[in-house]
């Protein structure tokens, strides 16, 4: 049997989801936002709720994330998706309702309002991509940024006594009563992409339960492998290797 | 006994040529074309399409969802 | 229907008028003097009658963003606040204007700068009408001079931010939303439904339908030509606001020879000053715009035909006074006379500046 006998529609096991349009993305070769992207896709293809679906991009590299999937999209000014998806999910109760932001939109220039946004339980999904650096302006210092990692704002590496300590903002969110479900995650294998994307479709499904019970937040430890100045797949192995022991993979919070 | 085989379709024009799908790959199926894109990006492709097993890890790592993948049983 | 009359605060009635014209949601944050609008409204609980959401949020920065993203959705949503919080407010009120999205901003005017103090004020005249954010882009002004007229501009702010899609300032002074007069309460008007939204706004983000699109309200444009063509769009808009919104009131200006030219509780001072001054035989009246932008130059230059003098009157140390000059070209004396720190002018005082300012030149 060829390749071509393989290659028919009726054997398709794994495609990226329809609403994933064919736009070029944007992303560097390897960035990790492509497949959260993709998963957020897919989470919301399966659960069939294009239609009561609105997602808040944020400033950063994922400012054009509006482009690639297929729903209704807002564009946040930096920092302030928690603050415009409270709206938004009060304003419209009964639809899902995300917000999808990295590392210096949420815990640097947004602190004050995704703490809020948490605090208050509002219904909402936030989508928290953590490379411990700023990627679209040019790799400079993260909130996140672990100490002794070079960026182009700490070219000797973070210096605590300079820039302070890494902010584990997961870990902090998960302390708040108005959070139902916080847990970190990877995209670096496939088994890691798999639970992933369980963890996106649960917020997902929070957002959408009857009754206000809390915001789910579910951080993406993820590379930027330019950032890094690393190859994509030196980027994953160096993540695994530092990232995971500032960020522990698991569940936070999940009642 | 029924045999699995898999086979990969990369968008080309679309792959940036990052390589962790062929990382991912537990079969050692993919590697990267000698020739670039439109963009100029050497793609990934089967270079050995006879080990596939429709596993998916490829299309699944794939920032850009330029893998789709195919597999079909057969009965011996 | 009787008319329902009522004794209240400025600031009350503009709450009440929210929930009265159908109002979807209200995003605050407390700041002296325009507090009661809050306070009201969390007292009256619309959410229980109207179904509008009332929201105490974090900050100025966190409430405008919540108008913005409520606008986003079509709906009609608002804000409150008062001078520093005005401030913070500028970077949502940019990407309100850069996304084409009505919404309403209600400034209870302070003076300052900075902190200030929390007494009356129209120190924001600038920030309103030349901007205060980033970017070129017009909010229209409207200058409310009584506790009518703040319950009034609600419902008509509302009506013009959705006819241009833009961000409506109501530009109150503190003595406007602190002082208690009559009013007339509008009646209530139901809160449009989704299905209306989709139909009146079809560029509103209420979850993409298979007929349409994915909607993004957005105000990013990397590329040069697309960003421009947005930006010429939008001046287009402003100018057909100017043609067809200016709004303002005229007492006694047919025969009169001098005008004071005031806004806000400032006209009411002017008001009584024209009745003063007239009865000591000086023939001046009283032009008081209501929309601050669209400013009603063309007005003021129709009055070049009988008046030898304009005095501007403002609760600040000279703002307005630029566009009147820029309204007369030059052709007579047009000067300032204002008290800030949150001093009230008396009549008197404002006779006496016309007297030296203007009358002896």
């Amino acid at each position: 049997m060829t390749t071509q006998d393989i290659i028919k529609p009726e054997n398709l096991v794994y495609a990226k989801p329809s609403i994933m349009n064919d736009n070029t993305m944007h992303y560097c070769p390897g960035c990790s936002h492509g497949v959260v992207h993709k998963l957020v896709a897919e989470v919301i293809e399966e659960m069939g709720i294009v239609d009561k679906t609105i997602g808040i991009s944020p400033v950063g590299c994922a400012v054009f994330a509006y482009n690639y999937i297929d729903i209704d999209w807002q564009e946040a000014a930096h920092g302030r998706a928690p603050a415009m998806a409270t709206a938004i999910k009060r304003l419209l109760p009964d639809h899902c309702v995300f917000t999808y932001q990295g590392d210096g939109d949420l815990a640097a220039i947004g602190t004050a309002e995704t703490i809020h946004a948490c605090n208050r339980g509002e219904n909402i999904a936030i989508i928290f991509i953590n490379n411990a650096i700023y990627g679209m302006t040019g790799g400079q210092m993260a909130p996140t940024t672990l100490e002794g990692m070079k960026t182009s704002t700490c070219p000797y590496g973070r210096d605590v006594t300079l820039n302070g300590y890494h902010l584990p903002i997961g870990n902090l969110v998960a302390q708040l009563e108005g959070t139902r479900y916080v847990t970190r995650q990877s995209v670096h294998t496939a088994a890691a992409v798999r639970k992933a994307k369980a963890a996106i479709k649960k917020a997902f499904e929070n957002t959408l339960a009857p009754e206000k019970k809390g915001a789910s937040f579910v951080e993406i430890v993820s590379t930027c492998n330019s950032g890094w100045k690393m190859s994509p797949k030196d980027a994953n192995d160096w993540m695994v290797e530092n990232m995971f022991k500032a960020y522990p993979i698991g569940d936070l919070k999940n009642i | 006994m029924a045999k699995i085989k898999g086979a990969v379709e990369v968008n080309t024009n679309r792959c940036k040529g990052c390589e962790l799908c062929v990382v991912a790959c537990p079969a050692k199926v993919l590697g990267m074309s000698k020739q670039v894109n439109a963009k100029g990006y050497n793609y990934a492709c089967m270079v050995n399409p006879d080990a596939c097993i429709g596993c998916a890890s490829c299309g699944i790592v794939c920032p850009d969802g330029c893998i789709s993948v195919y597999k079909v049983k057969i009965e011996n | 229907m009787s008319e329902e009359v009522r004794l209240m605060k400025g600031n009350e009635a503009l709450a009440e008028a929210a929930i009265r014209c159908g109002c979807d949601g209200y995003f605050g944050y407390p700041i002296t003097p325009q507090s009661e609008v809050l306070e009201t409204l969390m007292k009256l609980k619309p959410w229980e009658t109207t179904g509008m959401v009332v929201l105490q949020a974090e900050s100025e920065v966190a409430s405008i963003n919540m108008v913005y993203a409520g606008a986003g959705c079509g709906k009609k949503v608002m804000t409150s606040t008062s001078s520093p919080g005005f401030s913070l407010m500028q970077e949502g009120v940019s990407y309100i204007a850069g996304a084409d999205i009505p919404a309403l901003v209600v400034n209870v005017m302070r003076g300052g700068p900075g902190l200030g103090t929390i007494q009356p004020s129209q120190a924001d005249y600038f920030q309103t009408v030349k901007g205060g954010g980033h970017g070129d882009y017009r909010q229209i002004t409207l200058a409310p001079a009584s506790v009518q007229e703040m319950a009034d501009f609600v419902g008509l702010g509302f009506d013009l931010a959705f006819k241009y899609n833009i961000l409506t300032v109501i530009l109150a002074d503190g003595l406007i939303g602190q002082m208690m007069e009559k009013v007339v309460l509008p009646p209530f008007v139901p809160r449009k439904t989704n299905e209306e939204i989709r139909k009146e706004c079809p560029w509103a983000s209420l979850g993409k339908t298979p007929d349409r699109k994915r909607n993004v309200i957005t105000s990013l444009e990397l590329e040069p030509e697309p960003m421009e063509r947005r930006n010429i769009a939008l001046q287009a808009k402003y100018a057909e606001i100017e043609k067809n919104e200016v709004r303002y009131e005229d007492i006694e200006t047919s025969d009169a020879e001098y005008l004071f030219v005031a806004f806000g509780s400032a006209a009411r001072i002017c008001q009584k000053a024209v009745e003063v001054a007239r009865a000591e035989g000086i023939k001046v009246g009283l032009l008081r715009p209501i929309t601050l932008f669209p400013f009603p130059y063309e007005h003021i230059k129709e009055q070049l035909t009988h008046v030898k003098g304009i005095l501007s009157v403002e609760y600040n140390a000279g703002q307005m006074v630029e566009d009147i000059r820029l309204a007369v070209e030059g052709r007579i004396p047009v000067e300032h006379f204002g008290r800030t720190g949150g001093i009230v002018p008396t009549p008197e005082e404002v006779i006496d500046a016309l007297k030296q300012k203007i009358i002896k030149k």
